[in-house]
């Protein structure tokens, strides 16, 4: 295994490194709000958390029709 | 001093660096920050289909973006299409690989894609009068773990070869490729806004990338092993990823860091897969102790389980109206729940 190539994998790892040590980073609490704010703000929209009427519900259980 | 020497001093105090910053940017976690937030409702999912007609373990499954149909895949070798309303069979695709792993429903509905064992990923024109096969996509050196199209002209791999790429479907050739994890990539998950996308790997790390330069911007730590699934938030400033270490976390991208951990003492099945309600608020995801459960990804609870497969659930996907969620397993059946 070649000494040169071990130190340009190095070289890739310390640049990768560096890049992600310079990005500016937001305080948790601060992050935390704002996706709490999304999530709320959606709430309305999201049919998990309303629940599905059957009248509207695409899936709701088929009914079998019968000849009487 | 080596260079070598050198460098690897340098790595170690970034590394250091960068362990701080988060520190510093960590003053609370996403379970206290959201104690104030009322309590998502207890979720009773009843199952609404059971799609029955793969011979075999399924593998995969993705949602058309029309809300209705979907594709499956099977190591049974066959590609099924469905109409999720009537639970009826649309189409069935026969692959050259039945080891096939991962498939995708392309956003216009056009096409569809499967890959695995084979390296390859497979691109099928749905509306032409009989499917053709219209690309068969071959450079990766290591099975396709998960396949996402962009457009009808991009699609986005991961492969077990550590890379993922982005592939142009008119020429067949790979236009970037994304080189920085050191296990195999499992998972991905693209960007609401299609300008990143995010991947674990089995190097037990969650990366970040630019789909345009390439470039790995973020690296997100904290499991302890294997990373299988993974999802952006809808917000987009997040992503939640499921592993073999029996845990699912959330990540927050501007923070860079793990906010939540979702696990529980009782719990000691890897996470297959996951995907999440419309509002983010829910996170379901697929577990090899044959159910899903349900989280309230705020407060880190679990607020519900979908229980009814035979085997492990291997694959979970919510379309994207939020209005059911379908859970894929070995036991060859495909369930709709809501």
């Amino acid at each position: 295994m070649s000494g040169s190539s071990n130190i340009v994998a190095m070289k890739k790892i310390v640049q990768q490194l560096r890049f992600e040590a310079n990005i500016n980073r937001v305080k948790v609490s601060q992050a935390a709000a704002e996706l709490q704010q999304f999530c709320i703000q959606n709430a309305l929209q999201d049919p998990m958390l309303t629940g599905v009427s059957s009248s509207t519900n695409p899936f709701r259980t088929q009914k079998v029709c019968s000849f009487l | 001093m080596g260079e070598m020497e050198q460098m690897k001093k340098e790595a170690e105090a970034l590394k250091t660096q960068i362990e701080a910053a988060r520190k510093a940017a960590h003053d609370t976690d996403m379970a206290s920050a959201a104690s104030g937030v009322a309590p998502a409702p207890r979720v009773q999912l009843k199952t609404r289909r059971t799609l029955k007609g793969h011979l075999a373990k399924i593998y995969a499954m993705h949602w058309c973006t029309d809300n209705r149909l979907m594709v499956s895949a099977s190591q049974d070798g066959k590609l099924l299409i469905w109409d999720s309303h009537t639970g009826n069979k649309v189409n069935a695709v026969p692959l050259k690989s039945s080891w096939v792993m991962t498939c995708a429903y392309a956003p216009s509905g056009n096409l569809v894609a499967s890959g695995g064992l084979d390296n390859m990923c497979t691109v099928y024109n749905l509306k032409t009068p009989v499917i053709k096969t219209v690309k068969e996509l071959d450079a990766h050196t290591g099975y396709l773990s998960c396949a996402r199209f962009l457009s009808d002209t991009e699609i986005l791999t991961s492969s077990g070869d550590t890379t993922c790429v982005l592939w142009d479907l008119e020429t067949g050739k790979q236009k970037t490729v994304f080189l920085n994890h050191v296990g195999d990539c499992m998972c991905l998950s693209l960007s609401p806004d299609m300008n990143s996308f995010v991947s674990g790997a089995c190097d037990s790390l969650a990366k970040l990338w630019d789909i345009r330069d390439g470039q790995c911007k973020q690296t997100f730590q904290g499991h302890t092993s294997d990373i299988n699934a993974i999802s952006f938030y809808p917000s987009g400033n997040a992503i939640i990823t499921g592993s073999d270490d029996c845990t699912c976390k959330m990540y927050d991208i501007r923070a860079d860091q793990e906010v939540i951990s979702y696990q529980d003492a009782a719990l000691n099945s890897g996470v297959t897969s996951l995907d999440l309600s419309a509002s983010g608020r829910l996170i379901f995801a697929g577990y090899d102790d044959f159910n899903c459960n349900i989280w309230d990804s705020l407060k880190g609870e679990k607020v519900g389980v979908l229980s009814g497969h035979d085997n492990r659930v291997s694959c979970t996907g919510v379309p994207g109206d939020g209005m059911c969620v379908c859970t894929g397993s070995w036991d060859s059946f495909l369930k709709i729940w809501n």
